[in-house]
C-alpha cells in the first residue's frame, strides 16, 4: 500500500480511531480533483495538438471547408525548411530575442542590485518599475506607436532633444534600420522588471553569513562580488533567461500592434508570420506544419537549456 | 569589531542606489503618464509640435470614447435646440452631434465577464489539482506536472489554428464560455504550479490531526487546508486575472462581435480624419488603470507570487 498522510495518520493510530476516518478512499479523490484539469487541458491542449499535426500532412484551408482534402505527406515541412522567407523571420526573432534578453538582463540584474541595498522606500519604487509588466501589451504596444511618431512622438521629441537632431529626421517604425531596435526597445521597458524581480529574490537567498564569513577572511567587496553575489544569483538569472527567452519566441501582441511585422518584414517575428499564413492566406495545412516545427523549436530548446540550467543548480 | 553588520550597505551607497532606482522608475513611467495626460488633451493638441505638457483638459477624448457622433450642416447645427448635456456642448464644438453609444462599453464588460470567469475557473480547478499534486500520490505525478506547464510552451497562434476549427464546429467561436474555457485552459497550468507551492507549505500535520478527528478528506480540505491557502489562492487568482484581461491574440483571432474583448477593441478606435489619439488614450486609461491600482495595492503578496512561482522550480 502506498505511502499516503492517511495511511500514516492511520498506520500510527488505534484501529478505532483509523476506522473513524471515513469518505471516499484517497485515490478516488485524487483523482475528482486532477480529472477536471487533465480533461480541460486534453481538450483544449492535447487534442488540438493532435489535431495540428494531422492537419500538418494535408492541403487543408479553413476557409474552404467543402473542399476535398489532400493528404501531401512531408511536402509542407520541406517547403518551410527550404523557404528563405521564413530563415528571415527566424533572424528577426533571433535578434529580438538576443537583444531584449541581452538588455532586460543587464537592467534587470543591475536594478535588483541596487535595491537590494535596502534604501529607503524601495519597496514601493519597486512596484512602480513592476507596472509596465503587468499592463496589456496589445494596449500598451498600440500607444507606443503613438510616442514613436516622427514628428509629434514624444520618443522621437525626447531624443531630438539631447541628440540635437530634428525630431521628424528618423522614423522608429517606418525604417528599415531602426524598426527592429524600436520593437527591442518596447520589450525591455516592458519586462526588465520581471528579469529583476526574479533577480532580486535570488539576491534575497543569499545568506548574510556568506559575506560575514567572506569578510572575516579579507576579500574584497569586488571578489566578494564575483565569487559570491554573481554564482548565487546565477541560477535565478538562467530561469528569468528561460522564461523570457519562451515568451518572447511565442511573441506576438505586442510587436504586431506596433509594427504589425513591417517595414517590408523586417519585424516580422515567426509568430508573426504564421498569422499571416494561417489567418490571412488561410493556407491552415502548411501554417500548421509551420506550428510544429516552432514549438518542436521551442520544446527543443528549452529542454537542452534546462539541463544545463539544473546542471548550473547542482554545483 | 565594529559595532553594525558588515553587510549592511553604507549609508552613502544607500543614497547612491536609490537615487538610480528612483531615476529609472520615473523614466519608466513617462509612457504611462502620457497615456493618462494624452486622454484630456483635444485632438489638436494631442498632436502639436512640440509636444504639450501643458494644456487645458478636455474631456472630449472620453465623450468621443464612449460615443459615436455624425457631423452635420451648419444649417441643421443651428436649427437644434441647445445642448442640455455637457458632453454633447463638446461634440457640438466639433460640428457634430451624438448618434449613439460607442461599442467601448460592451467591450469592456466582456473583459470583465470573460476575465473574471476564467480566473474563478481556473482557481477551484487549479486548488482541487494542486491539493491532489501536493498531497496524492499521482501515478507519473511528475510528467503530469510537467506535461501541464509545457502547455505554455506553445505559440497562442499555434494553438488557435486547431481551436479555430474545433469552436466554429462546436459554435463555440466569438462566445463567452468559448474565450473562458480557453483562458482557463491557459491559465491552468500556472494556477497548478503556483499553488502546488502554497499548498506544499501547510504541514500535512493539520490535515491529520483533522482526519483523526474524524473529518472527512473533503471536510479537512475545505476546512483546513483552504483557509491556510487562501492568500496564495488570492495571489494567484490575481495572476490569472491580469493575465486574461491582458490577452490579445486568442482574442483578436477567436473573438469578433458578440464576445470581443477591450484589448483588440482599443487599438481600432479611429476619429474622423486619423486616428483619435485621446479616445485611444481615454480607452487605454480607462482599461490599463485598474490593473495598475491592483498592483500597487497588492504589491506585498504580487511581488511573491512572481517571485515565488519561478523560485520554485
Amino acid at each position: 500500500m502506498s505511502e499516503t498522510p492517511m495511511t500514516r495518520a492511520a498506520s500510527a493510530t488505534p484501529p478505532s480511531v483509523a476506522r473513524r476516518i471515513k469518505g471516499l478512499s484517497d485515490r478516488a479523490i485524487a483523482w475528482i480533483f486532477v480529472g477536471p484539469t487533465i480533461f480541460l487541458l486534453l481538450a483544449i491542449n492535447i487534442f488540438p495538438l493532435i489535431w495540428t499535426v494531422r492537419l500538418s500532412f494535408t492541403d487543408y484551408k479553413a476557409n474552404r471547408a467543402g473542399r476535398e482534402i489532400k493528404n501531401v505527406g512531408f511536402r509542407n515541412y520541406e517547403r518551410i525548411l527550404n523557404d528563405s522567407d521564413i530563415w528571415l523571420n527566424m533572424q528577426a526573432t533571433a535578434h529580438f530575442l538576443f537583444w531584449t534578453i541581452f538588455f532586460q538582463v543587464l537592467i534587470g540584474f543591475t536594478l535588483a542590485y541596487l535595491i537590494n541595498k535596502k534604501f529607503k522606500g524601495n519597496d514601493l519604487w519597486t512596484t512602480i518599475i513592476v507596472l509596465p509588466m503587468m499592463l496589456s501589451p496589445a494596449v500598451v504596444g498600440n500607444f507606443w506607436k503613438f510616442l514613436y511618431q516622427p514628428q509629434i512622438g514624444l520618443f522621437n521629441y525626447i531624443v531630438a532633444f539631447f541628440t540635437g537632431k530634428d525630431p521628424s529626421s528618423f522614423e522608429m517604425l517606418g525604417s528599415v534600420d531602426l524598426a527592429p531596435w524600436s520593437i527591442v526597445i518596447v520589450d525591455t521597458w516592458m519586462w526588465t522588471p520581471f528579469v529583476m524581480l526574479i533577480c532580486l529574490a535570488g539576491l534575497r537567498s543569499i545568506p548574510d553569513y556568506i559575506y560575514e564569513a567572506a569578510e572575516i577572511d579579507r576579500a574584497s567587496k569586488l571578489r566578494q562580488f564575483f565569487t559570491i553575489t554573481i554564482p548565487m544569483v546565477l541560477p535565478f538569472l538562467m530561469l528569468a533567461v528561460l522564461f523570457r527567452g519562451i515568451e518572447n519566441f511565442k511573441m506576438f501582441d505586442l510587436v504586431v500592434q506596433l509594427t504589425g511585422g513591417g517595414p517590408g518584414s523586417t519585424t516580422e517575428l515567426t509568430s508573426i508570420n504564421l498569422k499571416r499564413e494561417a489567418f490571412e492566406k488561410w493556407r491552415t495545412g502548411y501554417a500548421s506544419a509551420y506550428a510544429i516545427i516552432l514549438f518542436v523549436t521551442v520544446f527543443g530548446l528549452a529542454s537542452i537549456y534546462v539541463k544545463a540550467l539544473n546542471k548550473v543548480k547542482e554545483r | 569589531m565594529s559595532s553594525f553588520s558588515v553587510t549592511e550597505p553604507s549609508p552613502r551607497s544607500k543614497w547612491f542606489a536609490g537615487t538610480l532606482v528612483i531615476l529609472y522608475a520615473l523614466i519608466t513611467m513617462v509612457p504611462l503618464a502620457w497615456i493618462m495626460l494624452t486622454g484630456f488633451k483635444t485632438p489638436p493638441d494631442s498632436i502639436s509640435y512640440p509636444p504639450k505638457v501643458f494644456f487645458e483638459p478636455s474631456m472630449e477624448g472620453y465623450v468621443n470614447l464612449f460615443t459615436t457622433r455624425t457631423r452635420v450642416g451648419q444649417e441643421a447645427l443651428d436649427a437644434l435646440p441647445p445642448p442640455d448635456t455637457w458632453y454633447e456642448e463638446i461634440v457640438r464644438e466639433r460640428d457634430m452631434v451624438i448618434a449613439g453609444p460607442s461599442k467601448f462599453g460592451e467591450r469592456f464588460l466582456n473583459s470583465v465577464i470573460i476575465g473574471f470567469g476564467s480566473t474563478f475557473l481556473s482557481i477551484v480547478l487549479g486548488t482541487l489539482a494542486a491539493y491532489a499534486f501536493s498531497r496524492f500520490k499521482i501515478p507519473l505525478a511528475d510528467d503530469l506536472l510537467f506535461f501541464i506547464l509545457s502547455t505554455r510552451m506553445m505559440p497562442p497562434i499555434a494553438v488557435a489554428i486547431p481551436i479555430f476549427l474545433m469552436y466554429r464546429q462546436l459554435g463555440l467561436s466569438d462566445t463567452h464560455l468559448g474565450m473562458i474555457l480557453l483562458y482557463t485552459a491557459v491559465n491552468i497550468s500556472l494556477a497548478v504550479w503556483l499553488l502546488k507551492g502554497f499548498i506544499d507549505e501547510i504541514p500535512r500535520e493539520y490535515e491529520e490531526a483533522a482526519l483523526i478527528d474524524g473529518y472527512t478528506r473533503f471536510q479537512a480540505f475545505y476546512k483546513v487546508v483552504l483557509p491556510q491557502a487562501a492568500t496564495g489562492i488570492a495571489s494567484t487568482a490575481i495572476f490569472c486575472l491580469i493575465f486574461a484581461w491582458n490577452e490579445y491574440a486568442f482574442a483578436v483571432l477567436l473573438t469578433s462581435g458578440t464576445a470581443q474583448t477591450a484589448p483588440p477593441f482599443i487599438p481600432t478606435i479611429i476619429g474622423v480624419g486619423g486616428l483619435d489619439w485621446p479616445a485611444v488614450a481615454a480607452g487605454a486609461t480607462i482599461f490599463l488603470l485598474p490593473v495598475m491600482i491592483f498592483t500597487v495595492a497588492l504589491r506585498k503578496h504580487l511581488l511573491r507570487g512572481i517571485t515565488f512561482g519561478a523560485v520554485r522550480k
